[in-house]
């Protein structure tokens, strides 16, 4: 192969894990040994806008897995819990990497998912900076801790690999997983590509840490899509890093026997005793929530806001989309300009808060709204219909939908665009999916649904 | 600094309630305090929602007066009788999801040691039969096997005694229990044996009616695990409700279980004979000096 096909540089070429074995054995001089932590120890600090806005940044073209392992060796991560599954098993192998390297200072492999997260709600109540990752069946083993983590006010980022979750086994991708993620009281977001995955995980740690927030958050991708497909990826220098987590900063204190008071379980109070009165957690409940609320302003700030909006001006049709179906829907867009519709697209970054008011904006307009997915249940359209609602006098279309493992053909997209204009009876999305402007009884219909 | 949070901020003392006041004037914190100066200190746990006469509150009392660090210990625990009164103590408690309290406490104290260094950080798992040995079975054994520093206490009280006296793993064969309506069908769990097969530094067992037994095995267990590795204690703390035993005689059957199937038992590895030898002057550990040669 000549130079100039290779000419990308590969900070994470496959095999490098050998950087993270033992040191060789002590010969009986020490001297020109090299330090496995060289590189780790010289990281500087430098502020989030400064990483976020205004370090330069070199472009490399790396799967998604190597894109989340260079977004934690410049978030100084503290520990990291590791437990294998497809399609995330690469990204915490290569966190283990960084452990080796000196980048990550704690690191270990746990027994399941329901230990891991456990254990990383353990390390977020000790106050380092936690990562872990998993997907599908291994988002549903950890889904109790997960859930408890927001209730227990546990900063720390758990990125979601998403594949089918359900039987027939499967290790495809589909992002049903989400649709369990969303009801947790976490802030979960969702990349659509390997640059996004990078960008998300790093600003997360930094949301998830504001004192007003004060919560976990999910980064969540479509697996294999993201994960193991390479994509140009623009990075700043690996000699820089986030500031360190700092613990007494929380909401609600750590337990280190350090910040008073100490006592979650009885001054919070959360679980004081069986019989515990219902208001208690009844506001406890909402302040989780007004926590996610509270993020709103510093995704604005870190992210350019909840959603990204293309061509959204003067459409007629608009797409909505999450993850990777972005992309897909792009090409919809390219496709319906040939064909003289004007088509824009709202890519949706964060799933929680959910972008209500901007929808509510950016749809006031549209004649026809479609949001295809990469799962049979249709989470996001539920999302869209529900904020939209009376705000919006287009037609929503809950589809087209591709699951347990398929991609999304851009044509299939397209005749959706096609029968909401004119009518025509879709053959892949049922009429109970579809909210019309004519008929009280078909919105209600929908609405009961969907 | 630990020493720090449990005092006022200066001026703010008088305000403070009289339990509060008795904690600082009175407490255990940065002093060695033992069971034989009870009724001389403030102890950590004193009011608790728990039943009359409930064995395990007593070993649980027991257990916190022991704590070498009361300033810089953080139970953990789960579901169950247990955390009811440990909630109620004058120490951070993490009352996670059921089950979990050896994964939680695998993060807890890797996090604190990244945080704190050498400076004693002491985590105490204290859990129920049921959430040790049946739904936290995994998480428990891994966290031995994977040489977590810190202790674990399992409440035996040989029934799920918060749910309404179903039968658990450490159920003895035979007994009859709700979900056991013919009998328990299989031997009580050995713990302890899986204890020491996956590398436990420290292994007891022990039961609430005496004292002075209990501190020992306690701060061995906490010293062990805060320089060496696990360290696991098993105490039987009836549960006079779900086994129908009167009142009065709670002390007299932990006796009769004693004597029956929680006879005193104590491993010790080498090295944390060494540590508690060297480190907390443990003479009974030292080496033995050789015979001289007659």
């Amino acid at each position: 192969m000549s130079d100039s096909l290779e000419s990308e540089v590969k900070t994470n070429p496959q095999g490098d894990p050998i950087t993270s074995a033992a040191p060789a054995p002590a010969t009986a001089t020490k001297v020109g040994r090299k330090d496995p932590h060289a590189e780790a120890k010289k990281q500087k600090i430098v502020t989030p806008e400064y990483m976020f806005s205004e370090a330069p940044r070199e472009r490399e073209f790396i799967t998604g897995s190597e894109c989340a392992k260079e977004a934690v060796r410049r978030s100084n991560v503290d520990m990291s819990i590791a437990y294998p599954i497809t399609p995330q098993s690469e990204t915490l192998q290569l966190i283990g990497v960084l452990y080796g390297e000196g980048y990550v200072k704690e690191f270990y492999r746990g027994e399941e998912e329901y230990g891991v997260m456990s254990a990383m709600a353990g390390g977020s109540r000790a106050g380092v900076r936690c990562f872990t990752a998993t997907a599908g069946p291994g988002t549903l083993r950890g889904l109790e801790p997960i859930a408890s983590w927001p209730g227990h006010r546990l900063p720390l980022v758990a990125m979601f690999t998403c594949r089918v979750v359900n039987a027939p086994l499967a290790i495809q991708p589909d992002n049903i997983e989400i649709a369990y993620l969303l009801n947790c009281g976490m802030i979960v977001f969702h990349a659509e590509n390997q640059q996004d995955l990078f960008d998300y995980i790093m600003k997360a740690f930094i949301i998830s840490e504001m004192n007003d927030v004060t919560l976990p958050v999910g980064v969540c991708c479509d697996g294999f899509f993201v994960t193991h497909a390479r994509g140009y990826c623009a990075m700043q220098d690996k000699g820089l890093k986030l500031p360190a987590r700092e613990a007494w900063r929380g909401a609600v204190p750590v337990l280190d026997a350090e910040n008073p008071p100490a006592r979650l379980s009885r001054d919070a109070p959360v679980q004081k005793s069986n019989f515990m009165a219902y208001n208690i957690h009844a506001v406890w409940q909402q302040e989780v929530w007004a926590a996610v609320e509270r993020s709103r302003k510093y995704i604005d700030l870190y992210m350019d806001g909840l959603l990204e909006a293309q061509n959204v001006e003067d459409a007629d049709v608009l797409l909505i989309a999450s993850g990777s179906m972005a992309g897909q829907c792009r090409e919809a867009i390219r496709m319906c300009t040939e064909k003289g519709i004007k088509a824009g697209l709202i890519k949706i970054r964060s799933l929680r808060p959910f972008p209500t008011k901007e929808l509510r904006k950016l749809c006031a307009k549209a004649k026809l709204i479609v949001v295809p997915e990469f799962n049979y249940v249709g989470w996001l359209a539920k999302d869209v219909a529900t904020a939209i609602y009376g705000y919006s006098k287009a037609k929503i279309v809950a589809g087209p939908h591709v699951y347990g493992g398929m991609s999304m053909p851009v044509e299939m997209i397209y005749d959706e665009i096609e029968c909401g204009l004119t009518g025509k009876k879709s053959a892949t999305v049922p009429s109970s999916a579809i909210m019309g402007t004519v008929d009280p009884d078909e919105v209600a219909h929908f609405m009961q649904n969907i | 600094m630990s020493l720090d949070y449990v005092k006022f901020t200066p001026g703010f003392g008088k305000f403070m309630p009289k339990e509060y006041r008795d904690m600082v004037d009175f407490g255990p914190f940065g002093k060695k305090t033992s069971v034989s100066q009870v009724g001389t200190f403030k102890e950590i746990l004193e009011e608790h929602p728990m039943c009359a006469g409930c064995a395990m509150t007593l070993f649980i009392r027991l257990a916190m007066i022991a704590f070498p660090n009361p300033e810089d210990t953080i139970t953990v625990g789960t579901a169950g009788c247990g955390r009811l009164a440990i909630s109620q103590a004058a120490i951070p408690f993490v009352y996670g999801n059921y089950g979990d309290q050896n994964g939680v406490a695998s993060g807890l104290a890797r996090g604190l040691k990244l945080r704190f260094g050498d400076k004693p950080k002491d985590v105490v798992v204290m859990a129920g039969d049921g959430g040790m040995a049946d739904i936290g079975f995994a998480q428990t054994l891994h966290s031995w096997f994977r040489k977590e520093k810190f202790t674990t206490i399992m409440l035996d009280n040989e029934v799920y005694g918060n749910t309404g006296g179903q039968e658990s793993g450490m159920t003895n064969k035979g007994q009859v229990l709700k979900m056991a309506p013919l009998g328990k069908k299989f031997e009580k769990m050995d713990m302890l044996g899986m204890a020491k097969v996956a590398g436990c530094a420290y292994v007891a067992t022990v039961v609430p009616n005496n004292p002075r037994r209990v501190e020992s095995v306690i701060k061995k267990a906490v010293l062990i695990a805060r320089e060496v590795g696990p360290t696991y204690i098993q105490a039987y703390t009836s549960c006079n409700i779900e086994y129908a035993i009167p009142t009065e005689k709670v002390l007299e059957d932990c006796n009769v279980v004693e004597n029956d199937r929680y006879k005193f038992s104590e491993y010790i590895s080498d090295e944390a004979k060494e540590a508690l030898a060297h480190l907390y002057g443990y003479k009974e550990y030292l080496p033995k000096p050789a015979k001289a040669i007659e």
